[in-house]
């Protein structure tokens, strides 16, 4: 026995009551770590509101368009007096001319304008007015109202992009008709309207911003979807049934199981050389098509289908097995008829959230060819769906974000949007498919 | 489409072989199905699965081989004097494939007649101006040559559609006949099926294996290829990568250094950010936090890893990248000259691999037994010295995996270098430099319209190998040492 505790060195002690220097440090240091995390996840969220506020800030403003909306009369005189000139278009744009200077004279509003202004605005409304005329000659006479586009640079002066003290004036627009916007906006011709060709349209050439849908591209998505569901979901579950209920323990199976865990983490791009080196240049796929788009990402999807439905496959208790067996049915049966039924929502939960991520890959898009191919065209029908060149929305995002023009930023931003909006309805769906039929056992 | 009319015409067989099989099967028993071995479905599946499967894969070996064949015949028909005139075996085969494709289009608009598609000759045409007439435009005359190669290739691919239709067909029918004669009452029908369901369930299996040797291959032969036209050594040592556009004749360098730098550094400083942040978020939500917060904050922070690298790469770009600039850029330190540096692609992948840490690190954590706690707590420590003396070291191993995990995340990432790091590969320290990255240069290698048989085009293949060596290491490294140092809490 020692009696190191009675050692003179020891520290006096102050009582039970009142905390020591030394408590007081370690509580101190205590509460420093708490804090420390509290940071952590603080830091955390705070990104996470910072991307979102950015997406929805600069990506908004894709969904709405400016308009001019001018109701004015074009009389059956006018009509014939105008088709009989020699420039037909450029005596309508007189007669919209007219229409918007008396509109503003109205309301007493005094703005100075000429042709070239109204043109930076709108383009030329004269054709756009004529061929309404022509289609419909009964209007002739009654007050018409027309919604024509404006140029993207007054988008950008009405939501705040161009300002009166950074525009350098040019054959786009000049200082001097921001004066004749806001005499327009005050007499509410000029106005925000929703972007419908935004959703619908397709994409549109490098200089025309204004003109970029991601309507094409959605449908390619769709498409290469589809491959993924038809192909991954077989594939990914018949791989599952065998490794999880009839796998012996044996070198070949756990090859196939350390692959699956390797593949899982095998970079995208890898798969896109993959995709390019076989599905392309081996078996002479078309470039750009969502069917190679499809074939790469169900490469990539069935590792993560594989596991998730592994895991569904593993929770259904050995008792329903046991019960399949014990009445006579096959060990095929016993999981066909019953494991696998009562494993479904599980595997289909999995198989969804596989394809959200597919959905927002882009990668391996990027070497098959779906970038720089200019989705103008929708697919004419539903085999050449799969086979006709055409982008899908991640592709179509990257696309618009590496033009030179600054007005596609926007549309890579809307186009976020709505393949967030994507995400958050296919991962929602599998939350409330868990929730409603998982069952505990 | 005649595949589709042929993939159809099989499945119809098909389904018309279950029901005769089914029937057969049922005759033989006298229409008492108690006599039967199995039951009645599994009679006509068996029929239908003899007369699916071999044509099926028939078909498809038969898809795959059939271009290879028809090119090699072609190219063989060709005067050997034409493929010396300085451009290679493919420029040529491409020349006759899009005249074939022209010639497919005239007739199939009903242009022309499907004889003089094959009897047009150069000498009394202008091949380039009738096919131009008809909207299929090509981009030079057309040689004798060609054009018979382009007729030979149509026909040849004719013949071969012709025979793989009859040759499946005739398939399909053997397999569902041979299936048929053998539905009787005493044939073990279920078994059978249930071997060939077994089989096909193995072959899904091995197309994991599958994937990775073709992944193996695609990326070996090419980086085989590329080491031929330019000499390894320089490649993996080189400091230097300046890939010229010019295509053949400008000298290249493609020494891979820069960009493995550019790979680690922004992978580096991503780790930076995701790690403390990571890490403390998962001790805070594992260890602290009431089960009321924790079931709010931890889906909140999962978010972040659903969100589309496409999504982060623009953030990078374009907010991020603008920010930077506005703190450290010429207008108030001078640091920074363009939006797109190691700093925004790096600050912007550590936002993604958050919560990679978090979950794998709060897994770790949860698995340390609460029997050490409560040892811990009943010698006095206070819930952060239990957390740094106990909790962390025996959960390191786990936490190290997980971050070696994320760093192979943060190396294989695309998207967010490609926008956020910019092009120029170079050696430097500064962080707010523009920096490349090796999947970025695989992009740029890869799109556009280069010609497959270059140094500049086929570098990719070799930096792709890196990449899938670089990342499944770091995998299998991070695996082995969670293994090989778990304790084992029982």
């Amino acid at each position: 026995m020692t009696d190191a505790s009675l050692s003179p060195a020891a520290a006096p002690r102050a009582g039970l009551i009142a905390t020591d220097a030394r408590t007081r440090k370690r509580n101190a240091a205590e509460k420093r770590f708490r804090a420390y995390g509290i940071c952590a996840i603080g830091v955390g969220l705070l990104f996470l509101v910072f991307l979102f506020t950015s997406i929805l800030r600069s990506g908004l403003p894709a969904f709405t368009q400016t308009v001019i909306d001018i109701e004015f009369t074009v009389t059956q005189e006018q009509f014939d007096t105008a088709e009989g000139k020699m420039l037909k278009t450029k005596e309508y744009e007189k007669l919209f001319i007219a229409a918007l200077e008396g509109q503003l004279q109205e309301r007493g509003l005094e703005v100075a304008f000429d042709g070239k202004a109204i043109q930076r605005l709108v383009g030329k409304p004269g054709g756009t007015i004529r061929s309404y005329l022509q289609a419909n000659p009964d209007r002739l006479g009654a007050p018409i109202s027309f919604e024509l586009a404006a140029a993207s640079r007054v988008d950008g002066y009405l939501n705040g992009r161009i300002t009166r003290d950074s525009l350098v004036d040019s054959r786009f627009l000049q200082a001097s008709d921001l004066d004749l916007i806001d005499a327009l906006q005050q007499a509410d011709i000029i106005k925000g309207a929703f972007n419908w060709n935004f959703i619908t349209g397709t994409d549109s050439g490098v200089d025309n911003p204004g003109g970029a849908g991601l309507g094409a591209s959605v449908i390619g998505s769709f498409f290469m979807m589809l491959v993924v569901l038809f192909l991954s979901l077989p594939i990914g579950v018949a791989a599952s049934i065998y490794l999880e209920e009839f796998a012996p323990k044996n070198r070949w199976t756990d090859l196939i199981e350390v692959n699956i865990s390797n593949l899982a983490a095998v970079p995208s791009i890898v798969f896109g050389i993959l995709g390019l080196a076989v599905f392309i240049q081996f078996a002479g796929l078309p470039q750009s098509a969502p069917l190679v788009g499809g074939l790469v990402l169900t490469l990539m999807t069935l590792p993560t289908i594989i596991i998730s439905t592994r895991a569904s496959l593993a929770a259904v208790p050995p008792s329903i097995r046991d019960a399949a067996l014990g009445v006579g049915a096959s060990k095929m049966q016993s999981v066909f008829h019953h494991v696998l039924p009562l494993a479904m929502p599980g595997i289909l939960t999995g198989t969804i959230i596989g394809l959200a991520q597919a959905l927002g890959e882009t990668a391996p898009l990027l070497l098959i060819g779906m970038v720089g191919f200019v989705a103008r065209e929708y697919p004419e029908g539903f085999l050449s769906g799969f086979t006709d060149a055409n982008s899908a929305m991640p592709a179509q995002i990257y696309t618009w974000a590496s033009r030179a023009d600054p007005g596609f930023y926007e549309k890579a931003w809307g186009g976020i949007i709505i393949l967030l909006l994507f995400l958050i309805t296919m991962n929602a769906i599998a939350v409330v498919l868990r929730r409603r039929f998982e069952r505990r056992w | 489409m005649p595949l589709t009319w042929l993939i159809l015409l099989i499945l119809a067989i098909a389904f018309a072989g279950y029901v005769l099989g089914r029937r057969r099967a049922l005759n033989s028993a006298g229409g008492d199905r108690r006599v039967l071995h199995s039951l009645p479905s599994y009679y006509g599946a068996i029929v239908a699965m003899w007369a699916v499967v071999p044509a099926a894969g028939v078909l498809i070996i038969w898809l795959l081989v059939q271009p290879y064949i028809v090119n090699s015949s072609v190219l063989s028909t060709l005067p050997d004097t034409m493929v010396a005139e300085g451009s290679s075996f493919s420029l040529v085969m491409s020349d006759v494939r899009r005249v074939a494709d022209g010639l497919d289009v005239a007739v199939s608009t009903g242009a022309m007649s499907r004889e003089a598609a094959a009897s047009l000759s150069t000498e009394d045409t202008d091949v380039r101006e009738t096919l131009g007439d008809m909207g299929v435009a090509l981009g030079s005359a057309v040689s004798a040559e060609v054009l018979g190669a382009a007729q030979a290739y149509r026909a040849m691919n004719a013949t071969g559609a012709l025979m793989m239709a009859v040759v499946v067909l005739l398939i399909t029918l053997g397999g569902a006949g041979f299936a048929l004669s053998r539905s009787h009452a005493e044939f073990r029908a279920r078994n059978a099926v249930e071997r060939g369901v077994l089989a096909l369930l193995i072959a899904a299996a091995s197309l994991a294996v599958l994937t990775t040797i073709g992944i193996v291959f695609a990326l070996l032969f090419n980086t085989i290829e590329f080491f031929k036209l330019y000499p390894a050594a320089d490649f993996f040592f080189g400091t230097n990568w300046a890939p010229s556009f010019s295509g053949r004749g400008g000298a290249s360098d493609l020494g891979i250094l820069p960009l493995l730098w550019g790979t680690f550094y922004i992978s580096l400083i991503a780790l930076l950010v995701a790690v403390p942040i990571g890490l403390f978020a998962a001790i805070y939500l594992s260890e602290y936090a009431s089960p009321r917060l924790r079931s709010i904050a931890k889906p909140l922070i999962e978010i972040l890893a659903g969100i589309p690298t496409i999504v982060y790469g623009l953030f990078a770009l374009l907010t991020v990248g603008p920010l930077l600039v506005t703190m450290f850029g010429k207008d108030t330190l001078g640091w920074m000259s363009g939006g797109t540096a190691v700093m925004t692609a790096g600050l912007v992948m550590g936002i993604m691999l958050i919560p990679f840490v978090s979950s794998l690190s709060d897994d770790i954590i949860n698995a340390v037994p609460q029997a050490m706690r409560d040892g811990s707590y009943g010698l006095g420590a206070t819930q952060s010295e239990t957390i740094r003396h106990v909790i962390l070291p025996a959960a390191l191993p786990g936490i190290v995996g997980a971050i070696l995990l994320a760093a192979s995340r943060a190396i294989g990432e695309t998207m967010i270098v490609v926008l956020g790091a910019g092009a120029a590969a170079r050696l430097s320290l500064n962080p707010f430099e523009a920096m490349t990255t090796i999947t970025a240069k695989i992009v740029s290698q890869l799109t556009g319209d280069a010609d497959f048989a270059s140094p500049e085009a086929l570098v990719a293949f070799a930096l792709g190998m890196t990449l899938f060596v670089l990342t499944l290491g770091l995998n299998v490294f991070a695996l082995y040492i969670v293994r090989k140092y778990r304790e084992q809490y029982d």
